[in-house]
């Protein structure tokens, strides 16, 4: 066989999608799009009360109805294993632990039927007191053991308090940000279908294998009985990051009807069952000295987590690693009340964190009369504040100095409220922003063909990062091959242990075993190794690479800067202009990554100002639990977004060298477009989204 | 109990095919396309007319087929995602590529179909709220014609420039 490496190295070129023509023609099939014979439909009943026990459950009316197979509840649903994740340990008991909770789950042979049986069933529950508002005060509060993912809960370094104490310049000020679902385009949908005595299961995550694992463990399966397969994902932004009730019903209901079903969940329902941010309370202070320079750091967060389970955000630890300070301290407590469960939304931690320190940053600029890029230069360090270690590489610097180039900042009045266009005040913004790189063990196998192609198998999730573009370059760069041979298949459990689509993670992740796996296919064809004609094949698990780094602190930086125009009259807020900035390794794919960061940035934007979750206190529900309600930005609300790269070689990560650039994008926007309307408009805003009663002077 | 049977026969035209079948009356146009006619381009994103992730051409026209009832369109021609390509993807299809205009790509049907529509509604001199519809179309046009459209992972901006190729505008 011949092997020429005709075009020049992949990576590093504007490559468009690999499935970009199956997405914009139709013909890319996700999770719930998967046509089967003998497919039925499986349609929640959600608890209507917050807190209880369900004493009586009637599904007699639901099952005379036509079309209906069955109705699946604690009485007749298979048994599981109590594996610690309360949200999937689904009608083992009568317990109702938040409104919208499954009770049950009927299953016909059409949706339309199955969701008027749905309608059908009589519950009666013993109604419980129930507390689901969230408030900094709440005597609830408790420090938990760690914060997500594993962190330690509180962070002591030097004498906080004599420090502040001390300062020439204090700034203490309260933080609050509101609950947000990541709302997804595709709302979550599992089918599950068996066949000799291996369950496959169509579902919409962000990690297959974890789905496989999980769903092995909690039925008590045979070790490779679950096959879970998500060619393509409509979006994730974390609630797709691990399983969800619908995976768990859907196998459920395909073991007692004996037939492939399908459980799709409704959007509102998506507010109940899918995880969300929680709101949070965090209160920053800071001690400086007369230029600026922090003395003193105190970043504390509360957040809320449900009685199934305790997650706890990890706001707090943006402070940790992002500004210079001698005396750092930060803590999380925690309530839990009979809410849904709140888990990961893009860049937990640091997107409502980046709000807190990014916002209190700018009041200290405005006390010290310093401008707030310099005030960030100033307090900029070559070591991670609160380990002390040094970082693999720290380009905050550079992408504050850039971004304030390309944005116009120099010249700046730093005056506020002295900027009046007609009805429209205006003003700019700042903030920095940084995302963990981290790296986590994979398997990925190259096999190649003996007509020429090669075929590259990862336990990779493709939700709209472009990962399955970036991947494939960097395989096709591996091997010295075009890109155009290479075959990158993703979304599969079978395909072994993989890292989720999640934490900025992946491209980082599955990178490694890719390029090695690659790499050491292409050193056994130059020997001469015959290809056998099912293909020769090299498996890299990279395992013990990852864990055989050096010690250091690994992130990506960025720098956001804002404009917005504040009415006068009716408190609307427009952003005209957002520019981003980043430091995240090497770039594979300029194309793709930007729109990654636009997206982040328009997350960011929508954050800022529109997105809110309203917890009512009566019913325990979010009351806005649609699209008309829930706003997120529509293509009228962004404007001109600027998105720039600085160079950031670094050796210390993974064999690509990337970073993951899936979150840093949302970080510190909504500080950087809050410190723009007190520019504009002389008034602080503390508390998201900044909506028109927020802003209205 | 009796339950009447809640069935009507539509005649429909799907990307220039006949399409004759018995639906259940409470079946959405959308429903009908994804699990009767196995035309799953056509997306739910919210089933409540609230997100535009399930747009369709209407006789030409762009539509929401969660709201509209099967029954309703009886005798209709329905354009959805899989019918804008002949050989050659539409070149709205290509522009979207080339721009990389979607990321997850489940909102881009509906994206591509709005944004087909609304050129032809602009030809047609329907006014929006930023222009009275006549002359040219700049990005806050596009921008205010798209926003029943949502995109959630963020691609506005790269969906602007796409649309803005195609209809030959800045």
């Amino acid at each position: 066989m011949t092997r020429t490496w005709q075009t020049a190295p992949a990576v590093g070129h504007p490559l468009t999608r690999i499935e970009g023509l199956d997405k914009v023609t139709g013909h890319a099939r996700y999770a719930g799009d998967i046509a089967l014979p003998g497919l039925v439909h499986g349609w929640v009943v959600p608890a209507t009360v917050a807190r209880g026990r369900v004493r009586a459950l009637d599904v007699g009316a639901a099952l005379a109805m036509p079309g209906v197979l069955a109705v699946l509840h604690r009485e007749n649903a298979p048994r599981l294993a109590d594996i610690g994740e309360g949200t999937l340990f689904l009608f083992q008991n009568d317990r109702v632990p938040h409104h919208g909770a499954p009770v049950a789950l009927v299953i016909a042979d059409t949706p339309e039927r199955a969701r008027e049986a749905a309608e059908r069933i009589r519950v009666d529950y013993f109604e419980e007191p129930h507390d689901v508002l969230f408030r900094p005060d709440h005597p609830g509060l408790y420090e938990p053991d760690h914060v997500n993912p594993r962190l330690p809960t509180v962070t002591d370094k030097g004498d906080v308090d004599a420090a502040l104490a001390g300062a020439a310049v204090l700034v203490d000020g309260e933080y609050r940000t509101p609950a947000q679902h990541n709302n997804a385009m595709e709302p979550h949908s599992s089918t599950a279908a068996w066949a000799e005595r291996r369950v496959t299961v169509f579902t919409s995550t962000q990690h297959a294998f974890g789905t496989a694992r999980t769903l092995t463990r909690l039925f008590g399966f045979d070790p490779g009985t679950v096959h879970v397969v998500s060619e393509h994902v409509g979006g994730g932004f974390g609630n797709k990051g691990l399983p969800r009730p619908d995976v768990v019903l859907a196998v459920m209901a395909a073991t007692l009807v004996g037939r492939p079903v399908r459980v799709t969940l409704t959007r509102p329902q998506l507010f109940a069952l899918t995880g969300y941010r929680t709101p949070t309370a965090q209160r920053v202070r800071l001690g400086a000295d007369a230029d600026g320079r922090l003395v003193a750091l105190e970043h504390r967060a509360a957040s809320q987590t449900s009685t199934l389970l305790e997650f706890t955000e990890q706001s707090a630890s943006y402070s940790r690693a992002m500004y210079a300070s001698g005396n750092l301290r930060t803590s999380h407590r925690v309530v839990a009340l009979d809410v849904p469960t709140p888990r990961w939304m893009r860049a937990p931690g640091e997107a409502p964190g980046s709000f807190g320190l990014e916002s209190a940053m700018d009041e200290l600029a405005e006390a010290c009369g310093v401008d707030p890029v310099e005030l960030r230069l100033r307090n900029d360090t070559g070591t991670e504040p609160e380990s002390g270690l040094p970082f693999s590489s720290r380009r905050l610097a550079d992408c504050l100095r850039e971004g304030a180039r390309r944005f116009g900042w120099a010249g700046r009045d730093p005056r506020p409220a002295a900027r009046r266009d007609g009805r429209w005040w205006r003003g700019t913004g700042v903030a920095g922003a940084h995302y963990p790189a981290r790296t986590a063990p994979t398997v990925a196998h190259a096999t190649a063909l003996r007509d020429g192609g090669y075929v590259v198998r990862v336990g990779a999730a493709d939700i709209g990062t472009g990962a399955r573009t970036a991947l494939t370059q960097l395989a096709a760069d591996a091997l010295e091959v075009p890109v155009d041979q290479v075959r990158l298949l993703v979304g599969d459990s079978d395909f072994g242990l993989a890292q989720v689509a999640g934490g900025s993670m992946g491209t980082a992740s599955w990178s490694w075993p890719v390029m090695t796996a690659c790499h050491d296919l292409a050193r056994r064809l130059a020997s001469g190794e015959p290809i056998p004609p099912d293909g020769l094949t090299s498996t890299f698990d990279s395992t013990e690479a990852v864990g055989a780094r050096r010690d250091v602190a690994r992130y990506a930086f960025g720098a956001h800067f804002a404009e917005v125009a504040v009415d006068v009259a009716t408190g609307e807020v427009r952003v005209p202009r957002l520019t981003g900035v980043y430091a995240v390794g090497r770039v594979v794919n300029p194309l793709t990554a930007r729109s990654q960061l636009v997206g982040g940035m328009t997350m960011g934007l929508s954050c800022a100002l529109l997105e809110e979750s309203m917890m009512d206190a009566g019913t325990g529900d979010f009351l806005n639990h649609n699209l008309a309600d829930y706003h997120v930005a529509t293509n009228a609300d962004v404007r001109d977004l600027d998105v720039a790269f600085v160079d950031d070689p670094d050796d210390e990560l993974n064999p690509a060298g990337v970073k993951g650039l899936g979150e840093i994008g949302i970080v510190g926007v909504p500080a950087a477009i809050a410190n723009a309307m007190w520019h504009a408009t002389g008034v602080r805003q503390r508390e998201l989204p900044i909506n028109p009663a927020r802003a209205a002077l | 109990m009796t339950v009447p049977q809640l069935g009507t026969t539509v005649r429909l035209m799907v990307n220039g095919a006949p399409a004759v079948l018995a639906v259940d009356n409470r079946t959405t146009l959308l429903d009908l396309l994804r699990d009767r006619l196995d035309r799953t381009g056509t997306k739910k994103g919210c089933d409540h007319g609230q997100c535009g992730a399930c747009t369709v051409l209407l006789d030409g026209r762009r539509v929401n087929s969660c709201l509209l009832l099967a029954v309703a369109v009886d005798g209709r021609e329905v354009t959805t995602v899989e019918g804008l390509a002949d050989d050659e993807p539409h070149p709205m299809q290509a522009a979207f590529i080339a721009h990389d205009a979607f990321q997850c790509g489940y909102c881009t049907p509906g994206q591509i179909c709005s944004a087909i529509g609304m050129l032809d509604e602009l030809a047609a001199g329907w006014p929006s709220a930023v222009s009275d519809g006549v002359g040219h179309l700049d990005d806050a046009e596009i921008r205010e014609r798209m926003a029943g459209n949502i995109c959630r992972c963020g691609a506005y901006a790269n969906i602007v420039a796409a649309i803005r190729e195609v209809a030959g505008g800045d």
